[in-house]
């Protein structure tokens, strides 16, 4: 069984993390945004999984089941969020929903 | 007797506090009983309290009840105490007596006015802190009640406040008494220092004991006094408010700007007439203000269109007496004009007010004309006033008081022959305006119809008035005339009697040339405005007539040498280096507001591009520290 140290380990884990962070900084498509949250949910939810091997401990594990729960739930909230704004605006661009500025600014 | 002293001015504050809390709530009759009622009230009391006192005099001549230690701190107290000698007692008299009088006129001139309440609410604080002022035993209730009055006077100037000249009106009066206020408490402060108290009777007894006539002090605190008394009375140089002050309603008028407030400077210098005695400078300052103002008022009132505006000048020039009087030392000459000068006076606003109502706020004498058959009851009372202002002989009482004022101008040692006369010019003057005003206003042709006669509430007042007017003289009658010297008599403890220089001219001579002065304009007047010569239209189109119109120009001088500068500076004060740091400071909030306002555009993506940009930037902190 080939062991790998568990700076690789995290590393890994965070490269993850960039990955998902640049998807979401440069999609414009909703639904591409929320993948990418998903994949930096994972790669926290890995880091959990790094250290509950690290220690021989349960407890990471545990942890990443919480954390899969939480994501479904979050993704099944997100999805409805996307339906309907697909269906007030006609578009799944993010740039487009950006009512909340300040007024006096255009 | 001191029981109930107490109850005079309370009575009227304690009916203001409750028309002033539940006016709005309470029916306009119970506002209208309760806000004469307790003046009425307050009138009785001061009779009661009259009769006593000169049945039974007081030890001392004076009476004096302590309610309250007002404060007390280090070696000064000041109480809430009242006294009650012939001074104060005369005073009161006229405040209640006149003030009930004219709160009843009030009931029935102010019936369809929105402000009832408030304006019956102003008054009973007026007549409370008048009450106040000529009660106080000491200079510092004495000013609570000076002030007092001021703060009345402001509001009911300002009462129809809807109309922005009414509310320059208003902050003119209180603003120009105010320079003579500040003169007066520094005087106390003065005398205070001085002395240790300001309870008048010690005061003015260390006085004459401490200081000598002529004394350097004495003179500065007289001078100082008389400031005030120079603001609250409307005498040259701080006149200028009063004929302004005409625009609040007549009532108010007659009231504040002619029978009660404008005398409070009287009543001050009278008060403290032993400081003046001490100060001979100020007393022959006192003379020639009042001769000098007299006089101009006098002019001034020859060239007025506006009813209220005549009677506003000629209560200035009534004023000049009374301050003439007292410069000359004949002290109770100047109180009894006073209280003449009270009746005739209220009786003359209240009747101009009644022509000015009936006739839906016409001011202007010159479009009205013929009012004499439309309204008889306020012709008569008003030529009734009028008559006694002139002081017409023998039949009315302002020719007592006047011509007592006019015989000490000539007799008393103190005085010279030109305040003589001055006093005689003057009363040429007035007999020649209040005619002119008679003639304009109720003699010729019918220019403006009046649509309802004065009703019997407006009218009592005014016959009650009249009669005083007519028969208020001869409790005090000329030496030569009748043994009648009730009111000098009142007096002759308190206020030492005039110094006659005993030149061996007899009285009868002047009695007769004020006579013939006081005829002789009316018949001028009869002459130029009545038969309307050509003399009265060449006058009115002078340019003297414009000079004495706009009161000898008085306001566009001080405009010039006092409201510029100042309007000049603070117009460079506004730009000066401090107020730039503030300027500045607000400038950069106000653009670092923008600069940052700029992020918050909207764009989810943008957002977290900046925390993350964050959280990089404060990783990188945590990780090299």
């Amino acid at each position: 069984m080939v062991t790998v140290s568990m700076e690789i380990q995290i590393l890994f884990a965070g490269l993850l993390f960039l990955i998902g962070l640049t998807g979401f900084l440069v999609g414009r498509n909703i639904i591409f945004m929320l993948l990418s949250i998903e994949i930096m949910l994972n790669s926290a939810a890995l880091v959990f999984v790094i250290a509950g091997s690290h220690w021989m401990q349960a407890d990471g594990q545990v942890m990443f089941i919480f954390i899969l729960t939480v994501s479904a739930a979050e993704v099944s909230v997100g999805l409805a969020l996307i339906l309907q704004m697909y269906h007030h605006y006609k578009t799944l661009d993010a740039d487009a929903l950006s009512k909340l500025r300040d007024n006096e600014v255009k | 007797m001191s029981t109930y002293i107490w109850l005079i001015p309370v009575l009227p504050l304690f009916s203001f506090l409750i028309i002033a809390l539940f006016g709005r709530f309470i029916p306009k009759k119970a506002v209208a009983i309760m806000g004469v009622g307790s003046v009425t009230l307050s009138a009785i009391f001061t009779i009661l309290a009259g009769i006593q006192f000169l049945s039974s005099p007081p030890a001392g001549g004076a009476c004096t009840s302590t309610i309250y230690t007002w404060m007390s701190a280090g070696g000064f107290t000041a109480d809430i105490s009242f006294i009650l000698d012939p001074l104060s007692l005369v005073f009161c008299f006229v405040i209640t007596f006149v003030g009930a009088l004219i709160h009843l006129y009030s009931v029935e001139f102010m019936k369809d006015d929105d402000g009832f309440a408030r304006f019956f609410a102003y008054m009973n604080l007026f007549v409370s802190s008048m009450l106040i002022l000529v009660l106080a035993d000491n200079l510092l209730l004495l000013y609570l009640g000076w002030e007092g009055v001021g703060l009345c006077s402001y509001l009911l100037i300002g009462f129809w406040y809807k109309e922005p000249e009414n509310g320059y009106a208003a902050r003119k009066a209180f603003i120009v008494t105010r320079i003579g206020d500040t003169a007066m408490i520094i005087g106390l402060f003065l005398l205070f220092v001085s002395f240790g108290t300001l309870n008048i009777q010690d005061l003015m007894q260390d006085v004459s004991l401490k200081w000598v006539t002529g004394s350097p002090l004495a003179v500065i605190s007289a001078a100082l006094l008389l400031g005030g008394a120079l603001g609250k009375s409307a005498q040259l140089p701080l006149q200028t408010w009063l004929p302004d002050a005409m625009a609040g309603p007549s009532p108010v008028s007659a009231l504040i700007h002619a029978a009660t407030m404008v005398t409070a400077g009287v009543y001050l210098i009278t008060r403290t007439h032993v400081l003046f005695a001490l100060a001979p400078v100020v007393m022959a300052a006192v003379a020639i203000i009042g001769a000098v103002t007299l006089l101009v008022a006098g002019f001034s009132a020859l060239a007025q269109t506006d009813l209220k505006r005549v009677l506003a000048y000629s209560t200035i020039s009534q004023i000049g007496y009374m301050f003439l009087a007292m410069g000359i030392g004949a002290w109770s000459a100047a109180v009894f004009h006073f209280m003449i000068h009270a009746f005739f006076k209220a009786l003359l606003f209240l009747s101009a007010g009644a022509v000015i109502h009936l006739l839906h706020d016409e001011h202007d004498m010159f479009k009205m004309g013929g009012l004499r058959k439309k309204m008889p009851v306020v012709f008569i009372t008003f030529l009734i006033g009028g008559a006694s202002l002139s002081a017409l002989p023998l039949v009315t009482a302002g020719f007592y008081s006047k011509d007592q004022i006019l015989w000490f101008g000539w007799s008393a040692s103190s005085s010279n022959h030109w305040l003589w006369l001055a006093g005689i010019t003057g009363a040429l003057l007035t007999s020649l305006y209040t005619f002119r005003m008679i003639f304009i206003t109720f003699f010729g042709e019918t220019k403006t119809e009046p649509d309802h006669k004065p009703g019997l509430i407006m009218t009592i007042p005014l016959i009650i008035l009249a009669l005083l007017s007519l028969v208020g003289g001869v409790i005090e009658m000329p030496e030569n005339m009748g043994p009648v010297h009730l009111f000098s008599k009142l007096f002759d403890k308190i206020l030492p009697a005039v110094n006659l220089s005993g030149g061996g001219s007899t009285e009868l001579i002047f009695q007769i040339l004020s006579a013939v002065i006081s005829l002789g304009g009316i018949y001028i007047a009869y002459l130029i405005f009545y038969k309307k010569s050509s003399l009265a239209i060449r006058f009115k189109q002078s340019s003297l007539s414009n000079f004495f119109f706009s009161g000898w120009r008085f306001d566009k001088v001080y405009n010039i040498l006092f409201v510029r500068p100042v309007v000049w500076l603070s117009e460079i004060d506004k730009k000066d280096f401090i107020d730039l740091i503030y300027t500045y400071i607000a400038k950069a909030t106000g653009y670092f507001n923008l600069l940052l306002s700029k992020t918050q555009n909207g764009k989810l993506r943008w957002y977290v591009l900046v925390l993350t940009a964050g959280l990089v930037l404060l990783l990188t902190i945590m990780i090299c520290l």
